[in-house]
């Protein structure tokens, strides 16, 4: 064997020899965030409704699992993440009372998506609003944009995260409807913990679907249906 | 034709001045250093009232670096020679304060270093996005402006590149409106009348700064201002004020006509604390009678109620963009129409809102940025108004 030949085969080794090096924590980084080979569908919208009627003023386990979940600290404080909240409603003429959460809308036409410069705000092909924290530069441009009040700016800094739900100081956040459960077949934290069924949880575009079914037979309504965003989260009973 | 700046710019005071500018930029470098090291809690702002104090600042200096350019336009676009000696200085004030405004705007962002993110993606349906190219396109238009009129070979420019400003700068004003236009959802924004109000505004606090800059560099340099070019500038700025005011009213009147947006206008015009207090003596009486009188008032108008009236237009300017930015914010989201709401996030009450030193010492850097270009501007080349008609005092 040449004197070249030797050369050129224990450089293509090196070079094997480093790019596994180089790519296997990748894949195994891959492994440990229990990655998809395949993208999410479009052919899903996620969505959820919620009733109302169930909802109890005072309970709070869908804020507490949510906090668990996305490893929020669970403070109110106006600096604070809340990605869920209750809100306790009282008919101003008729004096009906109601309680209901509140998070991310998961709108089909996002105001936060339209306005973000760096297109770190985004929307998932299954409907889900997102915030990519690797892009964005927190100017709040969003926060300003959204008519639910859902998004959170991350004031301090940040410890003992969630490695399933990555978040960053100086980014904007909001509720992800669970998407690293749903990503596992899984169903949004809230949801599975709500003792009274409240947020049932589902696949509008799916006909034979619980959700899809109820809001053919229900009467639901969108929160702030006169803006047109047409959100993926639905209320009955207000 | 020579002037005097360059030597009289060396003296002591000047010295002493640009120290001080120095010092509020890095006050403001300090502030920035703790934001990013302990993040946005040490500022007044919170989940409620997202922008605060440091927008005040720099919204006002980039619309008023749009609105200095007037000044050069009337030269240049419409031909008047009295204007046109004031081109230069009224292009370095434009650079001077959209670079102290967009410093303010960037060293805001909870990211700042991530900036090379903000250039390389772009959303084009973002007016944010859109700004990026706007601010950065109107130092370049502006630069080349400034070349084309003070380089003499390159006069017979002057006008397609003043003619360009002129277009860009309506153009950024719109986009710098368009960030409160296009916010739908809330009832302080989300209309149309806002890109052309914040246009007229520029006019008049771009002019205000002109006035005072002007007025300055005139004392330092013992000249003294031509008496008919003074009352016709004077008089332009009174006629600025007016419309601006027209345009807050008119946004105002039409509010109120809409019974969905007539709580908001209760809260900002009468109940809201701070806010009206500020609306009423700050806008109005101060940024607006106040200088219509020092300007139109038959026995004021000399140059000292001419300087009076400017920082009384700046000052006012100032109480309206508090008001309008975090006015607008204090009052509550109406998600849930016809129902009284409560929540842990602030549904249904007025945001609590208490700027902290941090962001008063970043907004007063955005100041400091534009006096130190300015000075500095003087300083190395000539910007100082040609008077033609009348020199006294000047040696």
């Amino acid at each position: 064997m040449s004197e070249i030949d030797t050369q050129r085969r224990n450089f293509l080794k090196t070079s094997a020899g480093a790019a596994a090096v180089l790519i296997a924590p990748g894949f195994m980084l891959f492994d440990i965030a229990h990655g998809k080979p395949q993208g999410a569908s479009n052919k899903v919208r996620w969505g959820m409704l919620i009733d109302t009627a169930k909802c109890k003023s005072g309970c709070n386990d869908c804020v507490t699992a949510c906090n668990r979940e996305n490893g929020l600290s669970g403070g109110t404080a106006a600096t604070d993440s809340q990605w869920i909240r209750k809100i306790e409603l009282k008919d101003i003429s008729s004096g009906r009372e109601v309680s209901l959460p509140m998070m991310c809308q998961h709108c089909e036409n996002p105001p936060c998506v339209d306005v973000c410069p760096t297109n770190a705000s985004f929307k998932r092909v299954d409907g889900i609003v997102l915030v990519d924290k690797h892009r964005c530069i927190g100017c709040r441009y969003c926060m300003m944009a959204c008519p639910y009040k859902a998004r959170s700016f991350v004031h301090e800094p940040l410890h003992d995260q969630n490695p399933d739900v990555p978040r960053g100081r100086g980014t904007v956040e909001s509720c992800t409807l669970c998407v690293h459960r749903i990503d596992q077949g899984g169903k949004p934290a809230c949801a599975e913990a709500c003792p009274n069924n409240v947020i049932l949880f589902g696949d509008l575009n799916d006909a034979d679907s619980e959700i899809a079914k109820k809001l053919r037979s229900l009467s639901s309504v969108q929160i702030r249906a006169d803006l047109h965003l047409n959100p993926g989260v639905r209320y009955q009973g207000i | 034709m020579s002037y005097t700046s360059p030597n009289q710019s060396r003296s002591p005071l000047y010295n002493l001045l640009l120290a001080t500018g120095l010092l509020i930029v890095l006050g403001s470098l300090l502030a920035v250093h703790e934001m990013e090291s302990q993040g946005h809690i040490i500022t007044g702002m919170n989940n409620q009232i997202v922008w605060g104090l440091p927008h005040v600042f720099a919204i006002f200096l980039i619309v008023a670096a749009s609105g200095v350019l007037n000044v050069s336009s009337i030269g240049s676009v419409f031909n008047k020679p009295a204007y046109k000696a004031r081109g230069p200085l009224a292009g370095l004030l434009s650079i001077a304060m959209l670079g102290g405004g967009l410093m303010v705007l960037m060293l805001d962002l909870g990211r700042p270093d991530r900036v090379i993110v903000a250039a390389t993606n772009y959303n084009p349906t973002s007016v944010f996005a859109w700004n990026v190219l706007l601010y950065s396109g109107m130092f370049a238009a502006v630069v080349v402006y400034l070349w084309t009129m003070m380089e003499k070979r390159m006069y017979p420019w002057s006008k397609p590149a003043g003619l360009l400003v002129f277009v860009w700068r309506f153009v950024l004003t719109t986009g710098t409106g368009l960030i409160f236009a296009f916010l739908g959802a809330r009832q302080a924004y989300g209309s149309a009348i806002l890109p052309p109000m914040f246009i007229i505004l520029s006019f008049a606090w771009g002019l205000a700064v002109f006035h005072i800059v002007q007025s300055s560099i005139f004392a330092w340099n013992g000249i003294r201002q031509d008496e008919y070019v003074q009352k016709r500038m004077r008089n332009l700025m009174g006629v600025f004020v007016v419309s601006g005011l027209y345009f807050v009213v008119t946004y105002h009147l039409t509010n109120f006509y809409f019974s969905r947006q007539s709580a908001f206008e209760y809260f900002i015009l009468r109940d809201g604390g701070i806010y009206p207090q500020l609306f009423w003596w700050g806008y109005i009486v101060i940024g607006n009678l106040l200088p219509l009188l020092l300007i139109f008032h038959p026995a004021l108008g000399k140059s000292k109620s001419v300087i009076g009236a400017s920082l009384a237009i700046i000052l006012g300017g100032f109480a309206f963009l508090y008001v309008f930015i975090i006015g607008g914010q204090a009052f509550p989201l109406d998600i849930f129409h016809g129902y009284a709401v409560s929540s842990t996030f602030g549904d249904g009450e007025i945001a609590a809102y208490r700027p902290s030193v941090y962001e008063a010492l970043l907004g007063l850097g955005g100041l400091g940025v534009a006096f130190m270009i300015t000075a500095i501007g003087i300083h190395v080349l000539n910007f100082v108004p040609r008077e033609i008609p009348t020199k006294v005092g000047h040696h």
